[in-house]
């Protein structure tokens, strides 16, 4: 199951014991963290429980007759719904692409569901439909079906979009996190964060100035050719809402395995590390739309990084970390000094310090 | 990046764990008086990397969670007046009241927004004519400026429809609070740096001399505290009791006299219950006879109504150094992030949240390695 808050609200925590946990959603439940997890566990799964859903992966994999096809469906409520690199209509396609091409799919159409607020100017809607059209065309995918709904001024934050996406997956790939095994390389096909902080940056309230522009990008093509480098790779996951450190615990979680992560080694820029400076915000798990992370068999990493670097999108792709054993499902991060911390999944989504 | 990078140096950090191993023969206690300090500490592991002498607690030096949780309450009955705009920090949204919290306040239907500066909150009642809109305005001395800012502005453009929850507090009189504690066990102090930026450091002087203990104004960064421990046991290894000032490269001392002058035009030291401290004399900011228009609790008459802690928190004993939050028998079982008891669970800020999400549970780290 797949779902979307991506406008990386404050997020909020129930009421303290004794007083009883008041029964409403909160934003918390939309920020990937702990809050949604539970939200799934305990309202969506018990109701609507099936095979393919309970493995909880960004795409639903399903046979048709001897094909194997994906399946996924995401919704957008980014807000400003324009940012630098990128706006809602790119990311409702990118987004929807990359769960296809994660999964091991080659997207073959999608569809787009708009929800239009009163009042909203059609010349907007025309830049971001326009926006749509690019993204899928870089994509290599068309738009096939669509739904126009439109509700009275206030109801929703001008424009709200869901796509859903369906891909073939060749018969040779077998992906997923039960592949993982011990000794596993952990890359990451680029600096992290860029999305987060350029959408932050065009947010109201917090205006600062910066160069970073939103990494939002399809990542089928980059997939492509990591699969067809040859190299053994298990699992992919496109460190979205939560960030890097959040799939990486999903996957370590699903898979049964303890993960280091070395935090000299991950890629961040400069501009996205001074931005998570100002606001106190740690990069690992600040959103990115365009990056994926792999676990690969580690004689192979080489090969698979030689494969993603040759790709533009994969060009600063690199290796952060390493499966160390199976059985203690959590994921810890190696500093520059030697010592050694939990990397915990967040309960809602980080807050900007006081002081 | 520049400024940042060289605080964090592998080879700068060896060299001053080797410093304090040479220099130091017996135990000592020494509190980090910022949470931003703890959570570095933590965060880089730095209390593993030095030397079993040295013990670091840490201090009360997080806003939001000696805010008294009867203004939290105060904040929470207010967001649910109509036609009332409740502003805060992000951080502020999450901390239990004895009911609930701010973040259910908004579920639940009232306007709550999350501010980045005291300065938004005003420009939004500018904005907004129709609606009251109260800045709830925590924060030690390095937030007080902004928010005395915003007041000023406020009487200075005529906008009758802001006011403010001052729940501003001071360092200095909380060390002293600490010091005079029977059970005090604190030998030297770290003071925050961030604090003594605005306010300089001769506040530190008369402490130094009273109690007899070495105050070092550090600053955040790996590097910062360790030098800041290093020239604190170097003090109490010598016997000497003086403030001394780590953070040179931010702190002077006369401080930011612009700062300090708008603190004292718009605010009054007044006594008030911290949480874990109960009442530090003069440990708060009141707005003074001047601005006392923009006070809404005055505003809105509110009056303050007790309310208790939950029994099981130890958040007290955890913010004045004598609990470390891993010895919290509610630690990481009943108290989590999700599910908070106290303040210093939520805060990004918080002794409590730093060592869950560092994964202190069970000496997680200790054991992979």
């Amino acid at each position: 199951m797949s779902d979307s808050n991506r406008n990386g609200s404050p997020a909020s925590l129930s009421c303290p014991s004794p007083a009883p946990k008041g029964e409403v959603i909160v934003l918390g439940h939309g920020s990937g963290g702990r809050l949604t997890t539970e939200l799934v566990s305990r309202i969506f799964l018990p109701a609507l429980s099936n095979p393919v859903l309970d493995r909880l992966n960004d795409s639903a994999e399903m046979k048709v007759g001897a094909s194997r096809v994906v399946f996924t469906t995401d919704s957008f409520v980014v807000n400003p719904l324009r940012f630098p690199g990128g706006d809602i209509g790119s990311l409702a396609v990118n987004g929807t692409v990359n769960d296809l091409a994660v999964a091991g799919g080659q997207p073959i159409g999608l569809s787009a569901a708009f929800i239009l607020e009163e009042g909203f100017a059609i010349a907007e809607l025309e830049i971001i439909a326009q926006s749509m059209r690019t993204a899928a065309e870089r994509a290599g995918v068309a738009i096939v079906a669509a739904d126009t709904k439109v509700v009275e001024h206030g109801k929703a934050d001008g424009l709200f979009i869901t796509t859903s996406g369906i891909g073939v997956v060749a018969g040779s790939i077998e992906l997923g996190p039960e592949r993982i095994r011990v000794g596993d390389a952990v890359l990451v096909s680029g600096p992290i964060g860029d999305h987060g902080i350029a959408v932050m940056s065009a947010r109201e309230g917090l205006e600062f100035q910066t160069t970073i522009v939103s990494d939002s990008a399809p990542l089928n093509g980059l997939v492509s050719l990591m699969l067809a480098s040859g190299g053994a790779i298990r699992c992919m996951r496109d460190p979205t809402r939560g960030g890097v450190a959040t799939v990486i615990n999903e996957l370590a979680k699903s898979s049964g395995v303890e993960i280091v992560i070395e935090e000299t080694a991950v890629p961040v820029r400069n501009g996205v590390r001074a931005a998570c400076e100002i606001l106190g915000l740690d990069p690992l798990y600040v959103a990115c739309e365009g990056r994926l992370v792999a676990i690969v068999e580690s004689a192979d990493a080489d090969k698979v990084l030689a494969a993603m670097r040759r790709y533009p999108l994969g060009a600063d792709s690199c290796r952060i970390g390493t499966v160390t054993r199976s059985g203690a499902p959590r994921v810890l991060l190696g500093t520059a000094f030697g010592t050694t911390r939990l990397l915990d999944v967040l309960a809602g989504a980080q807050l900007p310090r006081i002081c | 990046m520049k400024f940042v990078d060289e605080f964090r140096d592998a080879a700068a950090v060896r060299t001053l764990i080797a410093q304090v191993r040479a220099t130091i023969t017996r135990p000592w206690t020494i509190m980090e008086v910022c949470g931003g300090q703890t959570h570095t500490i933590v965060r880089y592991g730095l209390d593993e990397l030095l030397p079993g002498e040295v013990t670091l607690v840490h201090g009360p030096g997080c806003p939001v969670c000696v805010t008294p949780i009867e203004m939290i309450d105060l904040a929470i009955e207010l967001s649910k007046r109509p036609g009332l705009t409740l502003c805060s920090f992000g951080d502020m949204l999450r901390v239990p009241g004895s009911g609930c919290d701010l973040s259910d306040a908004r579920a639940a239907g009232a306007d709550v927004r999350v501010v980045y500066s005291p300065l938004d909150a005003l420009d939004l009642a500018r904005r907004e004519p129709s609606r009251e809109v109260v800045f709830f305005a925590v924060g030690f001395e390095t937030t007080a400026p902004t928010t005395a800012m915003a007041v000023r502005q406020a009487a200075r453009l005529n906008i009758p429809n802001f006011s403010i929850i001052a729940a501003h507090v001071r360092v200095p009189p909380a060390i002293e609070a600490i010091l005079s504690s029977g059970d005090n066990r604190v030998q030297g102090f770290l003071a925050a740096g961030h604090v003594c930026t605005v306010m300089g450091i001769d506040e530190y002087r008369p402490l130094v001399e009273k109690f007899k203990v070495p105050i070092v104004v550090t600053g955040f960064e790996p590097v910062d505290l360790l030098q800041g421990v290093a020239m604190c046991v170097a003090q109490l290894e010598q016997g000497r009791a003086e403030v001394e000032n780590q953070y040179a490269r931010s702190v002077r001392n006369e401080g930011n006299v612009t700062a300090r002058d708008l603190i004292a035009e718009v605010f009054t030291f007044v006594d008030r219950r911290w949480r874990g401290l109960d009442t530090v004399p003069k440990g708060a900011l009141g707005l003074s006879d001047r601005y006392a228009a923009y006070d809404a609790i005055q505003r809105f008459g509110l009056t303050p109504a007790p309310a208790n802690e939950p029994v099981e928190c130890r958040a007290g004993d955890v913010l004045r150094g004598l609990l470390k939050p891993a010895q919290c028998p509610a630690f990481g079982s009943r108290c989590t992030p999700d599910h908070p008891l106290g303040a210093p669970m939520v805060s990004a800020e918080g002794a409590c949240a730093a060592y869950f999400r560092a994964g202190r549970l069970a000496a997680a780290a200790t054991e992979a390695k």
